[in-house]
């Protein structure tokens, strides 16, 4: 089902969308979409796809619980803003406080993100979200996470070029962040530890990212050729000994 | 021989079914309230000031010491130290001494200041995981930056700029003279100010040769009665400061007992032991705004321009006039104390009614330097009654660069604020120069406590900042429009340039 | 000393673009563009700036003024006629808009500074400066708006297109145009309240509530500057013309000093680098802007974006042949160029700085 956006005011947009939804339509496409806040906001269900064609606004797929969004386009700020379940995925770059407390599902970002990706994403048994970029991402990546993973690819970083910014990690207290390739202590939370991934995590980093190069069309053994850096919380209360009882 | 009048303040007592007759109490009691009595402990209660030394250190909590029961008649009008301090005067002819800040019940207008935070329209900043800055530069700044550009486009500094000191965080440490206070003490001073990264001064009794590893940490003070001023010292530290006057005692010198001036100090002043210390009344080098410039540049030629220099002055009733002089003086810094401040000995009649809070001096000397143009032209140190962050957060925002902290330090080392420096008997080893006394300062481990008390300070100052949605301190210095006053008539909020909460 | 004043908040959107080769774009653009974002304002305010619209009288100061009472009007005539040789007078051109009710007496003037009014310690720009602090500050019911050459701002009470089509946009022609959308939270009624905030040729559009503007406004003063309109924007414009007009830094220094490199980049600097940065946050620490901020400054020499040095405000640029885009939101810019050749997002507190072609 086709839905046309030009011109569409969000409100009116997003209504045909929840009716379609409602309605059964498992394959919708938004064509000419423009800056339309709150694409996708609280819509359920699994298997139903919509496909955006232009730059969706801000906080789209918020609260979302099931379905799948692709964005032929770059994404603005507060996508995936506590998404439930489902999958986003952005052919383009996308903006600022990605994925801020997140509880499940994909955000798989083609190009670059923006600062504060993953603030506070949480993780609880198999209730895990994931967000990946292939491209760079600002200061404070991952910020207070609690659980779920991160991956940060840089695959279109020139040579040297630092894929992220300061304040990696600042907070965490949960969940794992892979970064392909070097990662500068000086730019990382102080709660924060720098490993290298062993087996088990390469498989598990494996099966992320052969689904989101399944889904952009990427070949995984490029995107492996390169090693890991993984951090991890190293305190669980990083912060106890600030207070006084 | 009649028995005193003036009655005994507090009781001590000794719970003898408690007591294991440690004999602790003796040991650790700098007045002699404690002897033993064969079987037991004697206790003259008369010396007792409650300073509470030999209450935490009983090991069976035996010791209780508690206000005399036997209170002259109440009276709202007749207080209990104006009986005593009549009584007193009537037996002996003397001006009742007191160290220590004014302890009367002036209003404490922090008290009546409320700080902002954002709601919705502003975020807040978390402190502990995103950058919060708290460096602070004392000195003169330029008014305007010369900068230019040189052919490969890297920017070139073409304004000479003035010394300044650099302060991890807006906090010093007071004026605290060897010989009002221990050796120990001043260690310990010193070694938190080096750890932390602030300074600490060495008030005007010259500087030990023992503190000359923490110099980098050090202002050295220049006062009336020249102590242990020589070119050596006055090249020690990170500045020099040049004492007018101290908030607890406005016009008048210093007056530190023969009973302080044991060898060391002695020597470190170069005045003979045992005598009494004076500090001339004024500076007798300054009559006038102009002999202050003399000093000032004096100090500046002496130490070839490479040190701050500061100007401590008490806060009186023309306070913002006299620092707007002194700032035209070349003063690089301008150090109020208010009158709640601490002293090692002051006459009460001094201390309890002379000079206006800290609060009204920084916002009016704030203010008088903007109106003037030339608040660049020297920082604000504030002191004399900052107990918390929380004041401190206030005298900044009211205008000050940073703040200066005496008897807040000292309560770190044991100090229960008892009042009774100027006997020279303090049991916690700080306000005394009695070698039992001072051993027991271990400026390692009171270090550390002065430490914790700094980094504590520090990290309630950046909550603070966090709350207010900036994450600089120069973003809150002088930023009075975060600042609402409760329960203060118009006159006072329009004197302090802040609105009444509410508005 | 005034501080019983209410200060005011906004929220708000903002858009932006500029001809490198002076290209002038009439200003249907700019109101598309901001009207894609009027859910970022609340239809309470809505203003443009714009360069090069007045090519017949290029060096004439272009007043535009914004009068409440027909008093005020006389008055403040009465103060530019004794100080200024007036060119022309005449009413803003306006469009009657079915939304917008009432408006003030809006007047635009074209003036130079009579000869013997500028002397060697008060140049033009310093008189003209005076003028506009007396006239905003002591001239009940006055407000100049916009005081540059070849430029203008246009605002008011009303959302993008309201006031897009009140001014009549789409006769004029600028080689930059910025444009805001706004959300007041109080003192809505005011179009003097509306953005841009304009001094000469200094405009600024603003996004964000400077938390830092109670020590920005006294520093402020310190120079003479009178902040009359309560609002931080206003100190923003007045900063720059400090610290570039009045201090002559480049504007890339500038921005260093409002959005300053945190001590902890500074120490990691080269020994000159640190001299510099270091002498900057000491000497302009009252002017930097802390708290949440994007902004778009327009001069006669080009366009500036910034965003505040943690970047809680967004911005977004882009650009396709000679034109310049920058915008909040990157839909705002795709509205009127739909094929942007590079679209990125500013790091935080590092400015875009466009300039013509030479």
């Amino acid at each position: 089902m086709k839905i046309e956006a030009k011109g569409v005011y969000y409100k009116e947009l997003n209504e045909k969308v929840r009716e379609a939804v409602k309605g059964g339509e498992k394959d919708i496409v938004l064509d000419n979409v423009n800056g339309q806040y709150f694409i996708g906001d609280g819509i359920k269900g699994k298997g139903v796809s919509i496909t955006i064609n232009g730059v969706p606004g801000n906080d789209m797929a918020a609260f979302m619980d099931g379905p799948t969004i692709r964005v032929n386009s770059n994404a603005q700020d507060n996508i995936c803003n506590t998404m439930n379940s489902g999958k986003v995925i952005v052919e383009g770059n996308a903006g600022d406080v990605l994925g801020y407390g997140m509880r499940g599902g994909r955000l798989f970002v083609r190009g670059n993100v923006g600062y504060r990706i993953g603030i506070h994403m949480k993780g609880h048994g198999k209730l895990s979200p994931v967000i990946i970029s292939g491209g760079k991402a600002g200061d404070f990546f991952g910020e207070y996470m609690a659980g779920g993973v991160l991956i940060l690819l840089g695959l279109n970083a020139k040579n040297g070029e630092a894929i992220v910014g300061d304040y990696l990690g600042t907070g965490m207290h949960g969940g794992v962040i892979y970064i392909r390739g070097e990662v500068d202590p000086e730019n990382v939370g102080k709660e924060v530890g720098i490993l290298d991934p062993d087996e088990k995590d390469m498989k598990q980093l494996r099966g992320y990212l052969e689904e989101y190069c399944k889904d952009l069309d990427l070949d995984i053994e490029d995107v492996m050729s390169k090693p890991f850096k993984k951090l991890l919380p190293v305190s669980a209360r990083p912060y106890g000994n600030l207070y006084a009882y | 021989m009649f028995k005193s009048q003036a009655l005994t303040e507090y009781i001590a007592k000794i719970d003898t079914n408690k007591c294991i007759r440690c004999k602790r109490c003796i040991q650790n009691c700098g007045w002699g309230v404690y002897s033993w009595g064969g079987d037991k402990v004697n206790i003259d209660t008369n010396k007792c000031v409650k300073c509470l030394r030999c209450y935490h250190y009983c090991p069976v909590e035996a010791i209780d010491i508690v206000d005399n029961p036997t209170f002259y008649k109440r009276n709202h009008n007749w207080s209990f130290q104006h009986i005593k301090n009549i009584k007193k005067q009537a037996e002996t002819g003397g001006i009742p001494l007191t160290g220590m800040g004014c302890d009367l019940d002036y209003p404490v207008l922090f008290d009546n200041l409320l700080l902002d935070a954002c709601q919705v329209t502003n975020p807040s900043i978390d402190p502990l995981r995103e950058p919060m800055e708290l460096r602070t530069f004392l000195g003169k700044k330029p008014s305007r930056l010369d900068i230019k550009r040189d052919k490969k486009g890297k920017l070139k500094l073409k304004t000479k700029m003035t010394p300044q000191i650099e302060l991890r965080s807006p906090f010093m440490f007071s004026p605290m003279s060897f010989g009002s206070i221990s050796l120990n003490a001043q260690k310990v001073l010193a070694m938190a100010a080096k750890e932390c990264g602030i300074v600490m001064n060495t008030g005007e009794g010259g500087l030990h040769e023992d503190l000359y590893p923490y110099k980098t940490n050090v202002m050295v003070q220049v006062a009336s009665g020249r102590f242990g001023v020589n070119p050596e010292y006055l090249n020690a530290g990170v500045a020099v400061e040049i004492k007018i006057g101290q908030g607890a005692k406005p016009g008048i010198g210093g007056h530190l007992p023969g009973e302080k001036i044991p060898l060391q100090v002695a020597k470190t002043r170069m005045i003979p032991i045992g005598t009494d210390a004076l500090s001339p009344a004024p500076q007798h080098d300054i009559y006038s705004i102009e002999d202050l410039r003399q000093l000032i540049y004096a100090l500046k030629e002496a130490t070839e321009y490479k040190k701050p220099i500061s100007v401590k002055i008490a806060t009186v009733h023309n306070v913002a006039a006299i620092a707007s002089g002194i700032a035209r003086a070349g003063a690089d810094i301008i150090y109020l104390d208010g009158f709640r401040g601490g002293t090692g000995a002051a006459p009460t009649v001094i201390r309890d009614h002379m000079g206006i809070p800290i609060e009204h001096a920084v916002a009016a000397v704030d203010d008088r330097l903007r109106e003037e143009g030339i608040r660049n032209e020297a920082s604000i140190v504030a002191a004399g009654g900052i107990r918390s962050a929380g004041d401190a957060a206030k005298a900044i925002a009211l205008g000050a660069d940073a703040c200066a902290i005496g008897t807040t330090a000292l309560m770190t080392m044991g100090c229960t604020v008892c009042g009774k420096c100027y006997t020279g008997n303090c049991s916690w080893g700080i306000t005394t120069q009695r070698p039992e006394l001072t051993a027991r300062l271990d400026p390692e481990v009171y270090g550390q406590r002065l430490m914790n008390l700094i980094r504590a300070w520090n990290h309630e100052l950046m909550e603070i900042l966090g709350a207010l949605g900036v994450n600089s301190i120069e973003s809150l210095r002088g930023s009075r429009e975060r600042l609402r006053g409760v329960g203060l008539d118009s006159a006072t909020l329009d004197m302090l340039g802040v609105k009444p909460a509410g508005r | 000393m005034n501080h019983d004043y209410q200060k005011d908040i906004a929220g708000c959107g903002l858009t932006g673009l500029i001809s490198k080769k002076k290209n002038r774009l009439d200003g249907s653009h700019i109101k598309k563009s901001l009207s894609l974002m009027n859910d970022r304002g609340n239809g309470l305010g809505a203003g443009y700036a714009a360069y090069g619209i007045y090519p017949e009288l290029p060096e004439h100061y272009a007043f535009h003024v914004m009068y409440d009472y027909s008093s005020s009007r006389m008055e403040a005539e009465e103060l530019l006629k004794a100080n200024y040789e007036i060119e022309k007078i005449e009413e803003m051109p306006t469009a009657p808009v079915k939304e917008i009710t009432v408006s003030p007496l809006l007047m635009r003037y074209f003036v130079k500074p009579k000869k013997d009014k500028v002397r060697a310690d008060l140049s033009e720009e310093d008189f003209v400066v005076k003028t506009i602090m007396q006239i905003n500050s002591e001239v009940e019911g006055a407000y100049i708006f916009s005081s540059g050459k070849n430029m203008g701002a246009f605002k008011g009470v009303g959302n993008p297109a309201e006031i897009a089509d009140f001014f009549k946009l789409e006769e004029y022609e600028g080689f930059t145009w910025t444009g805001h959308t706004r959300f007041p939270t109080n003192t809505p009624g005011w179009w003097g309240g509306a953005h841009p905030f304009t001094l000469l040729d200094w405009s600024i559009v603003h996004n964000g509530e400077i938390s830092s503007y109670g020590i920005n406004k006294r520093y402020l003063e310190m120079f003479g500057y009178k902040l009359t309109l309560l609002t931080d924007t206003e100190v923003v414009a007045y900063l720059f013309d400090l610290l570039l007009r009045k201090h002559g830094l480049d504007i890339e220094t500038a921005c260093s000093a409002l959005a300053a490199p945190f001590w902890k980049d500074i120490d990691k600097m080269d020994e000159g680098d640190r001299e510099v940065y270091t002498a900057i946050r000491m000497a302009y620490g009252s002017a930097l802007l802390n708290g949440p901020f994007s902004l778009l400054f327009g001069h006669k020499n080009g366009l500036v974006g910034i965003n505040d040095r943690i970047k809680l405000r967004p911005l977004v640029a882009a650009t396709k042949d000679d034109m310049v885009y920058m915008a909040s939101e990157e839909s705002a810019i795709r509205e009127i160029c739909a094929e942007p050749e590079h679209v990125w997002s500013p790091k935080a507190g590092e400015p875009v700085i466009v300039e013509f072609d030479k």
